[in-house]
């Protein structure tokens, strides 16, 4: 209670107060009040976030707890908030990138009218509220919290436009698919208050650490790949990674906040909280570098085909996410961390570039209508080029450093995995870099209007654009390599207190490669990024790729027709189903025994009727009888 | 003091309501006398909750050994508090419906209360089964007179339906009778009652019936989703939101305890039955069309997983039951609001005949999807925190040794309730509106106030909700420690 | 006088009105023999009463007078009985013209 970490709170306090002011007073503020508020609140939490940093970075690590969230037979579960190296290290890019992400929402949302402009603002600081409580919450369930809040708020998002009945229908298919995860997420929660009785990460995770929690080794196998399956639907893995393309649905900056930046990162961030399990499960680490890697190359593939400014974008996260979960698989867990964050501000960048574009053209999407950009709009242009340069991973921008140190660690465990890994890099740097040059490069291919409405945009937006380049140039500085320079990785100092130091085998990274080889893979991977780089930029400048696509590329453009299998082989059935259950067992089978047992007694008594002839006599005969009878029987059988 | 006055206010001011000639004064008299009983309920929640305010006991058929006696333990005082809070929210939010002898209307509304008061008060078997019967009379007529164009049909299949499980509960409870020590029909004796081993597992059905057809679980579901279809919405509302609790309260009051041995060792096919009807409900729920329809399979759906934790028999699942209750209660019933309010605009329930209400009325959207959010259980909303107990306690359950393979397929009802209810909004509120909804208006303010309040617990209860869960604590150790059947056994 | 001879004799009328009652289809027979059944146990509850009456008395003093009072009650009810009865088949002559039972038959409706 008396650490100044207590005052933790205030982070997502203030945009759940922003969520407030701005949803109870989206009718009567004025919309630059409410973009006042809406920033105002995440810059709060800004700062707040950097002084926790600080006091984290001075050594002060805390877990604050509030009050008893719920406390049911012995299940003790706190509202509790844990501070630490991890959770700090998230503030900082959630609440950095999210503040300016909602300056430029300012700007970029203000032909929306009052009402949903407030209404807009409201989601995103709610949002930024779960996210906080996602990354801050001092155990599994608080986490959950945010886990399903986020997705909430991805949910509304996506749906923020309510009168396109598509945009809904992506909206609900993101909501659903991330709840088939947290299902998993639920059972591996659940499986480890059976076996430990406590969700606490202060409980939990010392204690396996010890070999004291109770939980034998298919116990972990078990929670960590229930975990994991719960991060493939937050984190858009195979088999769950669907609904993020269809997610751009959204407005602009919500894809650059949610579903780039911050939100789809929550996969990794848990499993970075939990790498004291994960590492004791090598089959899962296994399981996790096969999946990303493939998620990895497969969202590559079909970003090549894209034509939606928003969607070659949306492909080349998962396909990064991908990248970041091979990481984890190979156990090089800060290699992750680090790609978060420089993904977080390349990724956003490159989003809010295209918002800008979108912007300027009025609302196009397509790149085959756009070209030449480049002398129209120069701030963009610049920022999105630095961006693309980054994710590509051109040395001295961010994106090398870190995707240099996920294919090392690739590197150590398989060179396969290290050669699908570069491959897919190179196909990052080729998807990008066609995306820029068709975009930027060349002549206009837009209607004569557009041209003539081709503006740069104005300072709201153009200032975060300049902020999230000069990150992703510098921002990978926190992390050069060991055979760079030695002691310059400081994030894997700051870091390594909540990373657990297995010593056994392939999960750490650094360390057993020698630094010849390093500067062997990096050159290797470095020159030929560049030659693919210099060969997307000519061929997409000089003959854009507007053709319709055949063959092959036809299968690519259709994303290899994933989302029909889905449909065929879940949702028609399902459907299917539920018209087979109402139509042909509720109404005939089960209601009918029911009806039936009505109609049996109706029956009977129909036939039953016809012994009442209406004749007094016989009624009296009836009666006699019966009479003689009864006497019969006292007289006979009575003893 | 407090659990008569529970049941002699709605009763006495019920009686009097019949003779009320102006149908504004019948209204507001029955406002008045539910927010009477919310009072008194909140009382003994508060300040006068010792024990000696709680209970009462005097003479009612001595002869028989049957004695009026009622009191409140922690599950009473929840259902008794929803039962108090739902009627002051249900004629708040129904002020505008129009009722023909709208006098009778509240009349038999308020019975049903002292009715539904009785059956979660009662402490003695007969008055138990006496109250039962109480609590369906006035619901028959509600439905009868006041229901939809299929009404009669209907609600004589639900009539007689509930009464077919209310005799065989009868004839349970006159056998149970006849073998207490004391004979005697109160709870205590019942308790205690020495069955012979053979009679329990055919007791155990007769009394699994009763509750079931109530609650209702499959395959003894087909009256409800009718139902609720055509009953008067508030009555609907009264059906959904309660009464199904008294088959609830009557499996963790009357059923476990009573046959410990028999519930432990039938626990596996009530169970199964259980989570069929889950998964079942939720995928026709997933094609229907007709709003009410939907959220009765959902109300099946839920309903399932209770009795699924009854049945796992551990503390937590308890606990979780009894705030799920509650919560249930107060969001089935805020979605029915719903549906009335869109019925009385539209006179339709057809969603495909809806759509984009979302522009026309926000405040109304909004409500609605809070509402459904906690119908699915998201995070800080209050049924969370009742699903996630009765969730953890079925997985942590010892009774069975399916624990993991149930959870995971009531678990698949997750998802389904995210696919059903999110298709509902969408089809309801989104997209562009039709000549239909293009006329809409927005919610008026004593609709407000109740979905306020409505809206207000659940956040409350998702949030804060260890007030609740403290009432749990101690009767569910109490049930427990009867229902230990390791420890029966080895007696 | 033994008392079977009273039995014997009330079991032979009441058998009379039995068959009487069954077999007639008048109104007015069957009214009678309905009267003669009453009869009958009329006079086996007289007879007893007057056979038995000493043997009640040790248990209670006014023994006896219950049979009689009995009759009495019976009386009073047949009486009754005859002028509804008979104000039934008086109305019924008048809507069927006939005092035939068997056009009675409407109960089955």
């Amino acid at each position: 209670m008396n650490n100044v970490l207590h005052l933790a709170y205030l982070v997502p306090l203030f945009p759940l107060l922003g969520f407030l002011i701005n949803g109870l007073g989206r009718k009567s503020m004025s919309k630059s009040l409410i973009g006042i508020v809406g920033s105002g609140a995440i810059l709060a939490s800004f700062i707040v976030s950097v002084w926790i940093f600080m006091q984290v970075k001075g050594g002060n690590t805390f877990t604050a707890e509030y009050f008893n969230f719920i406390s049911a037979d012995k299940l003790t579960i706190p509202f509790a908030f844990k501070i630490d190296q991890l959770s700090s290290l998230f503030l900082l890019i959630i609440t950095g990138v999210g503040f300016l992400i909602h300056v430029y929402s300012t700007s970029y949302m203000h032909e929306e009218k009052r009402e949903h402009f407030g209404r807009y603002f409201a989601y995103l600081n709610l949002f930024v509220f779960s996210m906080l409580l996602l990354v801050m919450g001092g155990n599994y369930v608080i986490m959950f919290i945010g886990w399903e809040g986020v997705g909430l708020c991805s949910y509304l998002l996506i749906g923020f436009w309510f009168k396109k009945p598509e945009y809904n229908k992506a909206a609900n298919k993101a909501f659903i698919m991330n709840r088939i995860g947290d299902l998993a997420f639920l059972i591996a929660v659940f499986w480890l208050i059976w076996k430990t009785g406590s969700v606490s990460y202060d409980t939990i995770l010392p204690a396996v650490k010890e070999g004291t929690s109770g939980l034998n080794n298919t116990d972990i196998l078990v929670i960590t790949l229930l975990l994991f399956v719960g991060a493939t639907g937050k984190s858009a893995q195979i088999p769950l990674y669907t609904w993020l393309p269809d997610a751009m649905a959204g407005p602009t900056p919500v894809s650059a906040l949610i579903h780039a930046a911050t939100m789809v990162t929550a996969g990794i961030y848990m499993i970075v909280r939990s790498n004291v399990l994960y590492s004791l499960s090598p089959v899962t680490l296994n399981v996790i570098a096969i999946v990303g890697l493939a998620t990895a190359l497969l969202a590559a593939t079909i970003a090549l085909k894209q034509n939606d400014i928003k969607k070659v974008l949306a492909y080349s996260t998962v396909s990064q996410l991908g990248y970041m979960f091979l990481a984890l698989g190979t156990g090089s867990y800060i290699a992750a961390v680090f790609h978060v964050m420089t993904h977080a501000f390349f990724k956003a960048l490159l989003f809010l570039g295209s918002g800008s574009v979108i912007h300027a053209m009025g609302g196009e999407q397509d790149i085959r209508k756009m070209g030449g950009l480049a002398k129209y709009m120069k701030i963009t242009n610049i920022t999105f080029l630095i961006g693309c340069l980054a994710i590509a991973g051109i040395p001295g921008l961010s994106g090398f450093f870190s995707k240099d140190e996920i294919l090392a660690g690739a590197f150590m465990k398989s060179p396969i995995l290290y050669g699908i890994g570069l491959f897919t890099a190179l196909l990052t740097a080729f998807y990008m870099f066609r995306l820029y040059a068709t975009t930027f490069k060349g002549s206009f291919r837009g209607t004569h209007e557009q041209e003539h409405h081709l503006h740069e945009s104005p300072a709201a937006i153009t200032f975060p654009l300049i902020v999230l380049a000069i990150l992703s140039i510098v921002g990978g500085y926190v992390g050069v390599p060991e055979f760079i320079m030695h002691g310059a990785h400081s994030l894997n100092d700051f870091l390594a207190p909540v990373i657990v130091s297995v010593d056994h085998g392939a999960a750490h990274a650094a360390g057993h490669l020698s630094h010849s080889e390093e500067w062997m893979l990096t050159g290797i991977s470095t020159a030929l990024i560049v030659i693919v780089v210099v060969f997307a930029w000519t061929r997409f400048s000089k003959k854009p790729d507007t053709a319709e696509p055949t063959g092959f590329g036809k299968i690519l453009a259709n994303k290899w027709y994933v989302d029909e299998f889905y449909d065929a082989a879940v949702v028609r059935p399902l459907n299917k189903l539920g018209d087979f259950l109402d139509n042909m067992l509720e109404k005939p089978v089960i209601d009918g025994l029911v009806n039936g047992v009505g109609k049996l007694v109706n029956y009977s008594s129909r036939q039953l009727r016809l012994l009442q002839s209406g004749q007094v006599g016989s009624y009296v005969l009836l009666m006699v009888i019966s009479m003689l009878l009864i006497f019969a029987l006292q007289f006979f059988l009575r003893k | 003091m407090i659990a008569v006055l529970l049941i002699l206010i709605p009763l006495l001011t019920g009686l009097a309501a019949f003779f009320f000639r102006n149908e504004k004064a019948a209204r507001s008299w029955a406002l008045f006398s539910s927010v009477l009983t919310l009072a008194v309920s909140i009382l003994g929640l508060t300040v006068l909750k010792q024990a000696k305010y709680l209970s009462h006991q005097c003479e009612w058929m001595q002869g028989l050994g049957s004695s009026f006696s009622v009191g409140l333990d922690g599950m009473g005082q929840i259902l008794c508090l929803l039962t108090a809070v739902s009627y002051p929210i249900i004629f708040l939010s129904t002020w505008h419906s129009n009722y023909k002898k709208a006098n009778n209307f509240f009349a038999l509304m308020l019975l049903a209360q002292a009715g539904l008061m009785g059956v979660f008060l009662a402490m003695d078997a007969l008055l138990f089964y006496f109250f039962w019967e109480l609590a369906l009379i006035p619901v028959y007529f509600l439905c009868s007179q006041w229901g939809g164009e299929r009404r009669i049909q209907v609600t004589f299949k639900f009539f007689i339906y509930t009464f077919v499980g209310s005799v065989l509960m009868l004839i349970g409870i006159l056998f149970v009778y006849t073998h207490t020590a004391d004979h005697s029909f109160a709870i205590g004796s019942f308790y205690k009652a020495n069955l012979p081993l053979g009679s329990q597992h055919w007791l155990f059905w007769l009394f699994f019936v009763a509750f079931a057809i109530k609650m209702p679980i499959f395959p003894l579901h087909t009256w409800q989703p009718d139902a609720y279809e055509q009953s008067p919405t508030a009555t609907t509302m009264v059906l959904s939101g309660i009464m199904v609790k008294m088959g609830v309260l009557g499996l963790l009051r009357w059923l476990l305890p009573v046959l410990p041995i028999a519930s432990y060792s039938y626990g596996d096919t009530v169970s199964r039955l259980a989570i069929i009807g889950m998964i079942y409900a939720s995928i026709i729920a997933i094609r229907q069309d007709d709003i009410k329809r939907l959220i009765a399979y959902s109300s099946i759906a839920h309903i399932g997983l209770m009795c699924l934790t009854i049945f796992s028999e551990n503390k937590i699942g308890f606990q979780g039951v009894m705030v799920q209750m509650f919560n249930h209660g107060v969001n089935i019933i805020g979605l029915w609001i719903m549906v009335e309010l869109i019925e009385r605009q539209f006179g339709t329930r057809k969603m495909s005949e809806l759509g984009g209400l979302a522009q026309k009325a926000p405040a109304m959207v909004i409500f609605f999807v809070i509402i459904s959010l906690a119908n699915i259980a998201l995070p800080l909303t209050n049924a969370f925190v009742g699903e996630f107990l009765m969730f953890t306690g079925v997985f942590t359950s010892t009774v069975t040794k399916y624990n993991i393979l149930f959870t995971v397929l009531a678990g698949l009802c997750i998802i389904l309730a995210a696919v059903y209810t999110l298709n509902m909004i969408r089809k309801i509120f989104f997209g562009e509106a039709n000549t239909l909804t293009a006329t809409a208006t927005d919610l008026r303010l004593n609709e407000k106030i109740a979905l306020g309040a409505i809206v207000a617990l659940i956040i409350w209860m998702g949030v804060y909700p260890k007030p609740m869960l403290d009432l749990t604590n101690e009767i569910s150790d109490s049930i427990l420690k009867i229902t230990d059947v390791q420890h029966l056994l080895k007696k | 006088m033994p008392i079977n001879y009273y039995i014997i004799l009330s079991i032979a009328l009441f058998c009379i009105g039995i068959v009487g009652v069954l077999t007639r289809r008048n109104a007015i027979i069957i009214f009678m023999c309905i009267e003669l059944m009453l009869n009958a146990v009329n006079l086996l509850l007289v007879a007893f009463s007057k056979m038995h009456h000493l043997a009640g008395k040790a248990v209670l003093e006014t023994a006896g007078t219950d049979g009689q009072l009995f009759v009495f009650f019976i009386m009073v009810v047949a009486a009754a009985e005859v002028s509804v009865g008979l104000a039934i088949i008086v109305m019924m002559y008048r809507n069927i013209h006939s005092v035939d039972v068997n056009f009675l038959n409407r109960l089955k409706h």
